[in-house]
């Protein structure tokens, strides 16, 4: 008799099926929402076959097109899985974008100079919110959303006009194109992948990655085990705001516009991709990987809804809401049975 | 003989809470090489002063000196640092995070600053066989039970600091209750553990409600009451009876007669009756007849399925075959609210995740069940409710009586305290106790077992569930033994039934 010999008795047991191993796997999540965008990818494949959707350019868009949403979601990704919210990130990308046209345009500063100014700023805003969060322990809830209407504001106060941008070096770069034989990816795409792969590898190889995990499964414990909770906490929102900055510099880009009103709401869509991607909303469990497929599924209802033509727009919004209600529904059916 | 420098030094502690003196000007010193037991009733002050050493509280008097210098020690993370590691009384660990990350968080091993998984899961699956546990590193903490995580806890806190050589390695070792979901060889693996600790030099500090396992594996003892020292003695110098007397303030009156009591009691009318119920996964299908007023004790090693068996019955699992029925009516059991309808109560060994709501008063927490039978739209009149919650107060000894304190400030045992009190304020016709006694000092467990006696001379009856073969054998009339999910014998209790007796039934898995 061995009392000390144990197995777990949910996820890895040998005795369980496949299938319940398979319910409890952490990455469930994630392959579902890849093997929802493989079967969106496919229906759109077979329906506009002749309208130029099986174009290799036509899915290296979706990079292109969301690239300063994947960066955004990238900063939320870290921010849900420590078990808070951000919902700063729609300003502080309006707010850069208006801040780097305002220096380039008006001011007339060089590019290399705007870009490492606007990501302090970013940066630096997610600081302080990340600062009066833990040393006020205040939620995070509140302090960003003060965030969001602090940075609107500013915007502002920079101007109330859009401002266009006619500067040399930001129309080159944004015309930029790098080949991949098959297509080509925009400068912003290549970023925004680039930021990816360095999320990746800080939230899976490095101390700091795990401990937001660990904030994220249990703050208390965190604490106790003795992880540093404030200074990961900061940490976490100021790479928030810097990601939030990142996105309005590819944003800016994109549109080669400041404007006020530049995206409005998009730590909503934001948030979207993260909680579609599989990242649990009360923290602790996810990959950065899933919000990549979260990004492109939203990104594939966008353009399969363009390629339908008649469909209003608002559409984007009913599918992604729906998507949201679907993946909100399977991660409670999911942590439901955990509990068990 | 002329004693060492202690290699840690409290004097004078002070703690205060809005409303508690948890701890005032409380002396302690822990030497090197000696494992020292803090002993106190619950609510007594010891975790407090636990939490005070290693920075999850703040002091409000006193100093802490270590290897003779004065520290002021703000953080878990600092008291890490400073040689000292600490297992807490609730198991501290992240669910969501594997048995090696919860191991090795926050000191993992790296190269040029990229975690080295591999080497982290050996070294993992090394540290996890010192203790003699056979886990897989690999898996979520989640998947395993309560006992495993403790293990799991005690894991990470001795292996903190021999890791890279970051820190200065463990000096000081804090175990607080560490045992109290253990059975019998995961205690003596822990035991070897820690005189090999000991002997090489490392401090431990060790509390535990068990007297048994004090006189076992301590060397010296340092006694609280109410939140003040009442002294400091060897282990060997001072006899159970005498710590206990030092621990409570008065001398205690002795248990003995509550098992002749129930021994000669009789019994009443079948209440419940369970025809080859069972559970794949659960328990295998078994006969279970409990009568009105029967105290129905159940022995078995942990993960015998007692457990299991009790949430059958209560509907927390649904059964695959058999069926149930109470006072002579079949009953569907598909849901826990058909067993509360039912006249059947469930006090959880799980407190901190399946019974109380930390934030609520403990009148709130005590009154919850009784709301939820009766309904939302029939609120309990205040007068009632204030005279029905002062009445178990009273009664279970909860301290502080102030039924206005939020749980989540009340020390352990009385937790347990009011989870109790919350399911007997609904007058079940059958409770069913589920390790009521874990973590509970010497004075409780006292009461709550004359509190089973009582009950059932009122004639409720109650399943009673403890690792301590005693309390079983104490309270029951009937004890069901389980082994590998199995109810594998029912001996009626008499004078013939011993412990031994008991042990060989569950060892044998048959009624000899
Ligand atoms: N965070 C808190 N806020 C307010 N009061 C508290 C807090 N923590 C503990 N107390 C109070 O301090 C006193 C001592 O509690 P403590 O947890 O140290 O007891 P203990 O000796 O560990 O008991 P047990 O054996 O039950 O674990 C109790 O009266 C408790 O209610
Ligand atoms: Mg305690």
């Amino acid at each position: 008799m061995s009392a000390t010999t144990r197995t777990p008795t949910t996820p890895e047991s040998r005795t369980t099926s496949t299938s319940a191993r398979l319910l409890g796997d952490r990455r469930l999540p994630v392959l579902v929402t890849a093997g929802l965008f493989l079967v969106m990818y496919i229906a759109g494949l077979s329906r506009y076959q002749n309208y130029g959707f099986g174009e290799p350019q036509v899915f290296l868009n979706l990079f292109i097109d969301n690239s300063y949403l994947l960066v955004a979601a990238v900063g939320a990704t870290f921010v849900i899985m420590s078990g808070g919210i951000d919902l700063s990130v729609g300003s502080v990308i309006g707010f850069t974008t208006m801040l780097t046209a305002w220096l380039v345009q008006d001011v007339g500063l060089p590019l290399l100079v705007v870009v490492p100014i606007s990501l302090s700023v970013g940066a630096f805003g997610g600081f302080l919110m990340g600062y009066v969060i833990h040393n006020f322990e205040i939620q995070p809830f509140i302090v960003t959303l003060a965030g969001l209407f602090l940075f609107r504001g500013l915007c502002l106060v920079i101007s109330k006009e859009s401002i266009a941008i006619s500067d040399s070096a930001v129309s080159s770069l944004a015309e930029t194109r790098i080949s991949l034989g098959v297509g080509d990816l925009s400068i912003g795409a290549v970023v925004a992948l680039v930021v990816l792969g360095v999320a990746f590898y800080v939230l899976h190889y490095t101390r700091f990655g795990r401990r937001v995990y660990a904030i994220g499964g249990n703050e208390q414990s965190a604490l106790l085990m003795g992880l540093p909770l404030g200074g990961t906490k900061i940490a976490v929102y100021t790479m928030s705001g810097f990601c939030s900055a990142l996105a309005g510099l590819l944003f800016m880009l994109y549109i080669q516009s400041g404007d006020p009103l530049h995206a409005v709401g998009m730590e909503l869509d934001a948030i979207a991709a993260v909680v579609i991607g599989g990242t649990l909303l009360t923290g602790g469990s996810g990959y950065v990987l899933g919000t990549l497929f979260g990004v492109l599924v939203l990104g594939l209802i966008k353009s399969i809804i363009q390629f339908e033509g008649t469909l209003s727009s608002w559409w984007t919004k009913i599918a992604t809401g729906v998507l949201l209600c679907a993946f909100i529904l399977v991660q409670r059916a999911m942590t439901a049975r955990k509990a068990t | 003989m002329a004693e060492p420098q202690p290699v840690l030094e409290m004097t004078g502690i002070v703690k205060e809470f809005p409303g508690v003196r948890a701890l005032s000007g409380v002396d302690f010193r822990l030497f090197p090489g000696e494992i020292h037991a803090l002993m106190g009733e619950n609510g007594a002050g010891k975790s407090t002063l636990i939490k005070v050493l290693t920075g999850v509280h703040t002091l409000d008097g006193g100093t802490i000196t270590l290897d003779g210098k004065p520290v002021r020690i703000g953080s878990p993370l600092q008291a890490q640092q400073a040689g000292i590691s600490t297992v807490y009384q609730e198991v501290n660990l992240c669910p969501n995070l594997s048995v090696a990350e919860n191991i090795f968080i926050g000191r993992e091993p790296t190269r040029a600053g990229r975690i080295q998984w591999k080497r982290m899961r050996s070294e993992a699956a090394k540290l996890v066989d010192r203790l003699g546990l056979d886990v897989d590193v690999t898996a979520p903490l989640s998947a395993y039970p309560l006992a495993v995580q403790q293990l799991v806890a005690i894991v990470r806190s001795v292996g903190t600091g021999d890791s890279d050589g970051e820190g200065s390695g463990t000096k000081v070792l804090v175990l607080d209750e560490p045992t109290s979901s253990l059975d019998r060889d995961e205690v003596l693996e822990l035991f070897r553990l820690m005189r090999q600790l000991r002997d090489e030099g490392v401090a431990i500090l060790f509390v535990s409600h068990f007297l048994d396992q004090i006189y076992e594996v301590c060397d010296r003892m340092t006694v609280l009451r109410n939140g003040a020292l009442v002294g400091e003695h060897m282990v060997r110098d001072l006899d159970q009876v005498g710590l206990i007397e030092l621990m409570i303030g008065k001398a205690l009156d002795q248990l003995e007669e509550l098992h002749d009591q129930q021994l000669h009691a009789d019994v009443g009318e079948p209440l419940l009756k369970a025809e080859g119920l069972g559970r794949t996964g659960g328990v295998a299908p078994f006969d279970l007849e409990i009568k009105k007023g029967e105290v129905v004790g159940l022995a078995g090693l942990l993960g015998s399925g007692r457990t299991e068996l009790a949430r059958l019955l209560f509907g927390a699992d649904q059964p695959d075959s058999g069926k149930l029925t109470v006072g002579g009516e079949a009953v569907s059991m598909s849901a826990p609210n058909d067993a509360i309808g039912a006249g059947i109560a469930f006090c959880s060994e799980n407190r901190k995740t399946e019974g109380l709501v930390p934030d609520l008063t403990v009148r709130e927490n005590i009154i919850l069940a009784l709301q939820a039978a009766r309904g939302w739209t029939r609120p309990i009149p205040a007068s009632q409710r204030d005279e029905l919650v002062a009445k178990y107060i009273a009664a279970l000894d909860i301290r502080p009586a102030n039924p206005e304190a939020r749980v989540g400030q009340l020390s352990g045992g009385n937790q347990q305290k009011v989870l109790l009190a919350r399911w007997l304020i609904t007058q079940p016709k059958l409770l069913i106790l589920d390790e009521p006694t874990r973590g509970i000092d010497i004075g409780a467990k006292t009461e709550i077992q004359k509190l089973v006696v009582s009950l059932s001379e009122d004639g409720m009856s109650v399943l009673y569930i403890a690792a301590e073969l005693e309390e079983v054998l104490r309270l029951s009339h009937t004890i069901g033994v389980l082994r590998d999910r199995k109810l594998v014998a029912q001996l009626t209790n008499g004078p013939e039934i011993t412990t031994s007796k008991i042990l060989e039934t569950i060892a044998s898995g048959e009624h000899q």
